[in-house]
């Protein structure tokens, strides 16, 4: 009995896995995290090895300013967040932050990261910096398609991850086509895409964080990374069917 | 291809069509400038491959053969093109100035509004810590902020407007070609112009001469000839089914799971649908739309009278002070937005609030051109280019 009220709750928890946890409460709708995409390269390094090596491939916005920044930022979270929810394996985050890089220059470092690290998932937040750049679409199109083939060539899944929203900043450079272009080469690829950028208007938009506020602080930024790295924990666990492997090693 | 004659001197009544549908873009341009804007689900770029740009220009390239090429019929080439190259200059002053508007903008931000949270895109505004470089940048047209790009596009089709303007009156289906060969040329050989600090110019000047020129063409003639392929029903069934696959294809971007319906032989031929360089697949979305709408509004439609359709009829004829207000009230709205959090109920007060400031000022444009007795309505001998009837 206790067995199957514990395997209900984990059912529930996942079923809801970020709203369940009470601080912050940040709802991502079911339709931002769905997919028919599958990260099998993940779910068999979990089979197999019982363990998860994912890579962060990104810019500023895959960090935090700060002395702690990189303890709070979504990468770390995630990593918590996963370990948490897939007992008994091993899961290892592994950040690879460049300032200002734009697609380009991260599908260029791309092999070194999947020589060092032998993940099974890559998760490559980028966009922003081309679209500060205002990168022409086409060479921003043919980067991420050299990108994901490399972390694909390399054996491992690769989730896109679009920029952040961003309100005040709106008007002055122009996200929506870069984000499009992403969305268009994951369908390409039959890579997932984690749409930071609509989650982000998403919770602008019910309330869930003041996006626009001016603040010196840090604390809702914290917030917000910790729901993207829970967000992102349930994305791939969805994904990868990991709540099935979960099952097996609770039991 | 239409012979090489010189094309019979267009109808002297003003088509107010085109005031409508220009000034209709014009809401639209405006609308779509608000990024944050749930009304700006009613313009046409959501529901198709073009959008209120293609007929920005089209119906910009138009007005200008209309008014300059009556100029230049009548007093030469001379004077035809002096008036262009004042028309160019006119719209570069009006671009600075808006210029001017954004960076008081963004040095605002810079100056108020701090989140670590987006430490990365704040350095936007890292041209702030350059202002030589950067507004000279702007004064030479390179750097262009974000919905700054129309204008530029439009002083540079101006500018190589007068040779044409005279190929278009002496060789109508030569000048035609040669725009056509340009853009292919374009396509081709990846001519564009630069930008600052990297890149290239957002509007092609070179791809999108086609749709200006073309205009341009429709307007010295080319529409009468062209009446009787618009009046063919095929043409008419081509049209409709086009369109509706473009409806059904940008609703497979708005709704995630349609898009596996979409065969991957097709996406891969069709996208990326390319605004720089004006996508032949937009290109034919908009002459779809209008022989669509030729077909269905004709020249003396009796609604064009009516009042209810007066504001958007005003705002068309006074495009160049109506854009600028519309980018200018796109900036000041979506600040208003940004700093109050606001929510769709005002972005609708915004959006409906900003039409009225553009109608009301359309209006008063038009009465300073009565009391000035230059209204499209009084008889005046030649056409000025400022003239409500035939603004370029």
């Amino acid at each position: 009995m206790t067995l199957l009220l514990t395997i209900l709750a984990a059912v529930a928890l996942f079923d809801s896995a970020v709203a369940a946890v009470p601080e912050p409460s940040c709802v991502v709708p079911q339709s931002f995290l769905s997919s028919d995409t599958e990260l099998t390269r993940a779910l068999n390094e979990v089979k197999a090895r019982q363990r998860l090596d994912i890579s962060v491939v990104g810019t500023g916005s895959s960090a935090l300013p700060g002395p702690d920044g990189a303890r709070y930022a979504y990468p770390a979270q995630l990593e918590k967040a996963l370990q948490k929810d897939l007992p008994g394996i091993t899961v290892k985050v592994t950040v690879h932050v460049q300032p200002r890089a734009t697609a380009a220059d991260l599908a260029a470092g791309m092999a070194k990261v999947l020589a060092d690290d032998k993940p099974a998932l890559v998760i490559w937040q980028t966009g922003t910096a081309d679209a500060m750049n205002s990168v022409e679409p086409e060479g921003f199109h043919t980067s991420l398609d050299d990108g994901v083939g490399a972390v694909e060539g390399g054996n491992a899944d690769v989730i896109l991850m679009n920029m952040q929203y961003s309100p005040h900043t709106e008007s002055m450079m122009d996200v929506s086509g870069y984000a499009d272009i992403m969305r268009f080469v994951a369908q390409q690829h039959n890579a997932l895409l984690f749409d930071r950028l609509g989650i982000m208007r998403s919770w602008s938009d019910d309330g869930t964080f003041d996006l626009y506020s001016a603040t010196k602080n840090y604390d809702m930024a914290r917030r917000v990374h910790e729901c993207i790295g829970r967000a992102l924990a349930s994305q791939i666990i969805s994904a990868s069917h990991l709540d099935a492997v979960r099952m097996q090693t609770t039991r | 291809m239409a012979p090489s004659a010189p094309l019979p001197a267009p109808a002297v009544e003003r088509d107010l069509r085109l005031d409508l549908f220009r000034g209709v873009a014009l809401w639209g341009i405006f609308l779509d400038h608000i990024p944050e804007n749930v009304v700006n689900w009613l313009t046409i770029r959501n529901y198709g491959f073009s959008d209120a740009t293609e007929i920005f220009i089209f119906i910009s390239g138009y007005t200008a053969a209309f008014v300059y090429g009556r100029a230049m019929r009548e007093r030469g080439f001379l004077v035809a093109s002096a008036r262009i190259l004042r028309r160019a200059w006119q719209i570069y002053v009006a671009h600075i100035f808006l210029f001017t508007i954004f960076m008081a903008e963004i040095a605002y931000v810079a100056a108020t509004f701090d989140n670590p949270l987006y430490a990365e895109e704040m350095k936007i505004l890292d041209f702030l810590k350059q202002p030589d470089v950067t507004i000279f940048e702007a004064l030479i047209l390179k750097f262009k902020p974000v919905n700054m790009d129309v204008l530029p596009l439009y002083i540079v089709l101006l500018l190589l407007f007068p040779p044409m303007l005279l190929l278009l009156l002496r060789q109508p289906a030569l000048a035609l070609t040669g725009s056509a060969l340009l853009y292919v040329l374009t396509w081709s050989f990846d001519f564009n112009l630069p930008a600052y600090p990297n890149g290239v110019w957002f509007f092609n000047p070179f791809a999108w001469q086609l749709l200006f020129v073309f205009g341009a063409w429709c307007a010295l003639g080319g529409a009468q000839r062209l009446a009787m392929v618009l009046h063919s029903r095929i043409v008419l069934a081509v049209a409709v089914t086009y369109i509706l696959f473009a409806f059904a294809i940008t609703m497979t971007w708005y709704v995630e799971p349609l898009a596996r319906f979409v065969p991957n032989w097709l996406s891969d031929w069709m996208y990326p649908i390319d605004k720089t360089n004006l996508d032949v697949l937009r290109f034919a979305h908009f002459l779809a739309l209008a022989a669509v709408t030729v077909h269905f509004v004709p020249r003396d439609w009796p609604g064009l009278k009516s009042p209810i359709l007066l504001p958007a009829i005003r705002c068309g004829q006074h495009s160049l002070e109506i854009f600028c207000l519309g980018v200018f009230l796109a900036f000041a709205g979506q600040f208003i937005i940004s700093e109050y959090s606001g929510g769709p109920p005002i972005q609708v007060a915004i959006s409906l609030i900003g039409i009225m400031i553009m109608v009301a000022t359309a209006n008063l444009i038009s009465w300073y051109k009565v009391i000035e007795g230059r209204s499209p309505t009084s008889r005046v001998k030649t056409p000025d280019a400022d003239l409500a009837g035939g603004e370029a």
